[in-house]
């Protein structure tokens, strides 16, 4: 069995660290839909990836947060990104595989990926 | 909705938006007596009478976005179609309690999935909320209980991608471990 022990020693190598992360103004959020309709649309792998790649990657600048039904159901999964001073991006029916795409395109080389995005005469 | 851990996501994620500061989440499967239990218990701020009597109507919802509310019936639906069933008990100002049992070798269960991944997701979402999680096959168990690894990290949050791992492989591992030792227990 994997003990707490091991929660110690991530404890003792965090402490000092905690709160390195850059204030909210240069943060860019991106945000997962986690209602029925994301859920059930295949929402829960999607911000595991997200949140894995952004982990293994080292963004120390990019939060993933969850939000409920964003009212758009028929597009879930959908994945937001806030950056700072920028206009929204809405990401739609997204996958693992593509929001792999988006983090390495979009949040590491600054292009928004246009082939996953809702363009505006749909919604 | 395609596993019962993804039911169990959408219903504890109910709880959170109902204000809980602790969520119970329960699975126990039972290969002996033939059934796969999962239970959620929050103490969040609870239904009334008149909210509860219409939950399970797929009609019925306090969004006002939208006319739909399927959670709960999804889950309920799944559970019966499975020869099982499902429960829901509110109070107002107390809390809920959601449990659905399925019959395990059911051909009509679905299977229960990440639910790992579900308990890692619903932390990760919610690092403000305490969460006590029971996994049991075959009478072997194991638990999660975030107050506990809070009083270990300090000042150190949950949601700290290095915590979040840790996490994640504790469940896992102890899941698998859980199973490997819960095969032993049929086998006798």
């Amino acid at each position: 069995m994997k003990s707490l022990e091991e929660l110690k020693a991530i404890r003792i190598r965090m402490q000092g660290q905690v709160g390195l992360r850059s204030e909210d103004s240069t943060q860019t959020r991106v945000v997962v839909g986690m209602a029925t309709c994301g859920i059930a649309s295949g929402a829960r792998p999607v911000l595991t990836t997200l949140s894995d790649a952004v982990q293994s990657k080292q963004l120390k600048d990019v939060v993933v947060t969850q939000t409920g039904c964003i009212g758009l159901c028929q597009y879930e999964p959908i994945v937001e990104v806030f950056e700072p001073g920028k206009e929204k991006i809405t990401y739609v029916h997204m996958n693992p595989e593509k929001a792999l795409d988006v983090v390495n395109k979009h949040l590491i080389g600054g292009h928004p990926v246009t082939a996953y995005m809702l363009q505006s005469s749909e919604a | 909705m395609t596993e019962i851990s993804l039911n169990i996501l959408d219903i504890a994620e109910n709880s959170t938006a109902a204000g809980a500061g602790l969520i119970e989440i329960l699975v126990e499967i039972d290969e002996t007596e033939n059934y796969l239990r999962t239970m959620i218990r929050d103490n969040g701020c609870g239904m009334s009478e008149d909210q509860l009597s219409h939950v399970t109507d797929p009609f019925y919802t306090t969004r006002t976005t939208r006319k739909v509310g399927l959670g709960i019936p999804f889950f309920k639906e799944a559970a019966e179609l499975a020869g099982g069933s499902f429960r829901i008990e509110s109070e107002r100002g107390k809390g809920t309690t959601v449990e659905a049992v399925f019959e395990y070798t059911n051909i009509d269960r679905m299977p229960l999935g990440d639910i790992s991944g579900t308990i890692r997701t619903l932390i990760e979402g919610h690092p403000d909320r305490d969460f006590l999680y029971t996994y049991t096959h075959n009478g072997c168990t194991y638990t999660m209980d975030t107050r506990q690894m809070r009083e270990i990290l300090g000042d150190v949050p949950l949601c700290e991608p290095e915590v979040l791992q840790y996490i994640s492989e504790y469940l896992n591992e102890n899941k698998q471990e859980t199973d490997a030792a819960a095969e032993k227990e049929v086998l006798k």
